[in-house]
């Protein structure tokens, strides 16, 4: 028997980590969508009614949508009838600083390894937790707050700043676009929003982690991040969920929007469960994730490491609007045991010398299928638009699939835009040559993978960039006899 | 130091070594040779614990232990080195990071601190002068786009940074112009002691003359056929294999 076989056998011997759950009262919205359980939440939301008629008109909207089926990507279909759409930690009165959060929701996180004590916090990162489905913890806020930074949680920036909300909530990525979306738009409970005010320079990484804690519970978060001209950010997405043998859904919205000479980093590290060694259980990620380079010179760069889900459906994209603007997307995604994932993005090139760049690597082992699937548009009058792709993939084992879908759509001729496409396999050779120097196969297959994920893990925050690595080696170990 | 004592091994069914008998004390330096396909580098890829091979017969002492049952990684911890004829390259990772961990488990594994940065460094720097090796060359990904000399010159200087007992050369003069075959062998040569040993596999008596051997053994279809002391290297080179070929043959059909 072959090293690689026996390395797939043992694949599976891992298990998430994050898999408990905890006990707390909630407050939950009755199971089932309709009309009524939309106007449930935005009352339990106070919210105003502008609010409530965008989402009724997006429920209406989504009624007449149908799932996406053009995915490389086989699962259950879900009935979303049978799903809860709201479900909060119950809380005796709404939390003004993170002293007066309930400290079992503190442990919480703290098991989670993400302190909520700002004294304890590693300096430089502020950080917005999300628990099922609303925020419940904003750290630095005051801090931020001298530099005209808002970070807070939607409902909060609903309330606080409905008119910054009106302008841009939906304007990247329409309650039309698609049918996740759409949900949504009807359904959404919480999530970040952060504004970046002109010619500022936000000092430290804004953060959201997302927990799912309940279960039967979808989580619809939204999050909205406006980088006013010449200002930058850099934010930072985590998630996880407890281990349950039915599969969650989690359906996000991320819109970007980037003024003149403003530059947005966003960084995702999806941990979400992904389902036992048989393929029981986790989560289905159909997220939306958008960013618009509106100005001229702005750029928006997308980096994630995706290890979690059990179908991961996902497209995080570049609409390069102004003259100048850039457009990054590097991703790694790792799939083991029966995970799905169909990822990518689509760059989308409308102003005159635009450039976008794709770095895609893909990891599978077990009976996983990885799917990148990009597009890359040029319009008409995008003048000299620049695109480089590249999407590797590494197999570990043979009862795993990889599979590229590349589009290319160019109106322009003067536009250029290159293809590079690698296929590998981890070699018994690299393992071997790896233990001939002393390092265990289980060491060896962590340093290999992170060679080959390093280009963009290289682009992550450096703290993140160490957890990434960890999880990287963490989703494959046991994968090594 | 090195004890091989009737070893067979065979690759998917087929046999390959068919009882070698090999000892080699410390300080001493062995050369195997033998024509294209006897085995030598099967021989090599056994001690190292390659897995495609399996081992029918025999047993292999190493400073005492029995080394066939141990893992790859475990037989290099104790302190066996494979020099690789064809050095595998790995995407991403660069030598630096790539021997600093390698080290660090050696050493973990010898109950010995893990190095950290600093005093790597100057390990690094020590041996680097060693195989003339370039900095710059440690810091790009390990083997990927070096050239045939650097990689060999990379592997024996990751033997100075693991510091093995047992050194075993698998043809690491295929592929060396004449200049880098003077630096590898100067390298080799600058690491020999009294307490290590060296086991050089190659087709040519060329790095003989570098590395100067105290055995020469000859192998051919699996077997130790013949030894003698460098002077049998130069016959070979000058005489081929076949009247070796022949003599075995010949006493194997009668």
């Amino acid at each position: 028997m072959s090293k690689d076989n026996q390395i797939l056998e043992d694949l599976n011997s891992k298990e998430y980590e994050h898999g408990w759950s905890v006990n707390f009262e909630t407050d939950e919205a009755p199971i089932g969508l309709n009309e009524d359980i939309i106007r449930w939440i935005s009352t339990k939301k106070e919210e105003p009614s502008w609010l409530l008629d965008w989402r009724l008109k997006a429920f209406k909207i989504w009624q007449g949508m149908t799932e996406p089926t053009w995915a490389n990507v086989n699962y259950l279909k879900m009935d979303l009838q049978a799903l809860r759409y709201y479900s909060a930690p119950k809380q005796s009165k709404k939390a003004k600083n993170i002293n007066e959060v309930d400290p079992e929701l503190i442990a919480i996180y703290e098991r989670l390894g993400i302190s909520l004590n700002e004294q304890k916090r590693l300096q430089g990162i502020a950080i917005d937790v999300v628990l099922d489905s609303v925020s419940v913890a904003t750290t630095f806020k005051e801090t931020l707050g001298k530099l005209g930074i808002v970070f807070c949680s939607f409902s909060e920036a609903v309330k606080e700043h409905p008119e910054l909300i009106q302008k841009y909530l939906g304007s990247v990525v329409p309650m039309t676009d698609n049918y996740y979306a759409a949900l949504n738009a009807a359904v959404f409970s919480d999530g970040s929003f952060c504004y970046i005010p002109k010619g500022v320079r936000c000092p430290m990484e804004l953060s959201t982690y997302f927990r799912i804690n309940a279960a039967n519970t979808g989580q619809f978060e939204r999050t909205l991040i406006v980088a006013d001209d010449s200002s930058y950010v850099s934010y930072l997405e985590g998630c996880t969920a407890p281990q349950r043998d039915e599969n969650q859904l989690h359906a996000a919205v991320v819109e970007i929007y980037a003024g003149a000479h403003a530059e947005v980093k966003y960084s995702t590290v999806q941990n979400w469960f992904p389902g036992d060694k048989d393929g029981k259980g986790g989560i289905y990620n159909f997220v939306t994730k958008r960013g618009i380079c509106a100005g001229d010179h702005s750029k928006i760069s997308w980096t994630q490491v995706e290890t979690g889900s059990a179908v991961t459906w996902k497209y995080p994209s570049c609409i390069l609007k102004g003259d100048y603007s850039i457009g990054e997307f590097y991703s790694v995604a790792v799939t083991n045991n029966y995970q799905q994932a169909d990822t990518g993005t689509k760059m989308i090139h409308i102003g005159k010398n635009t450039k976008s760049r794709i770095v895609s690597k893909g990891i599978s082992a077990g009976k996983s299928q990885n799917s990148y699937r990009g597009q890359v548009q040029v319009m008409k009058r995008a003048h000299n638009a620049r695109n480089f792709s590249q999407c590797d993939s590494l197999l570990m084992g043979n009862q795993c699939g990889a599979h590229t879908f590349p589009y290319i759509d160019i109106a322009n001729p003067s536009a250029k835009v290159e293809h590079e496409a690698t296929t590998s396999k981890i070699g018994e050779d690299q393992i071997f040559y790896c233990n001939q120097r002393g390092i265990a196969t289980e060491d060896a297959v962590a340093l290999i993978v992170n060679g080959y994920a390093k280009e963009v893990l290289n682009q992550l925050p450096m703290e993140f960039a160490v957890e990434a690595q960890k999880l990287l080696a963490l989703t494959l170990e046991g994968s090594v006899g | 130091m090195l004890s091989i004592k009737n070893l067979h091994a065979s690759i998917e069914g087929t046999p390959i070594l068919r009882g070698i008998n090999l000892e080699v004390k410390a300080g001493e330096v062995h050369a195997i040779m033998g024509p294209n396909g006897s085995g030598k580098s099967t021989l090599a890829s056994v001690l190292a614990g390659r897995e495609e091979y399996e081992v029918t017969e025999g047993e292999v002492l190493f400073q005492g232990k029995e080394l066939l049952p141990l893992s790859p990684e475990d037989r290099a911890r104790e302190g066996v080195f494979l020099a690789f004829q064809y050095p595998i390259e790995i995407p991403g990772v660069s030598t630096t990071n790539f021997l600093r961990t390698a080290l660090n488990q050696v050493r973990e594994y010898r109950g010995q601190e893990p190095l950290d940065a600093v005093k790597f460094l100057s390990l690094m720097k020590e041996k680097m002068a060693l195989v003339e090796i370039d900095q710059k060359l440690l810091s790009r990904s390990l083997n990927e786009g070096f050239s045939g000399g650097e990689k060999k010159r990379n592997e024996i200087f990751q033997m100075a940074m693991l510091n093995p007992v047992l050194s075993i050369l698998d043809e690491t003069d295929s592929g060396l112009d004449i200049d880098a075959l003077r630096i590898v062998s100067n390298g080799v040569n600058k690491l020999k002691s009294d307490t290590t040993a060296t086991i050089v596999v190659t087709h040519y008596q060329r790095l003989l003359d570098y590395i100067v051997p105290d055995f020469v053994h000859v192998l051919y279809k699996g077997r130790i056929v013949k030894s003698g002391t460098k002077e049998l290297a130069l016959e070979l080179e000058e005489k081929g294999y076949d009247w070796i070929k022949e003599e075995v043959d010949s006493t194997a059909t009668v």
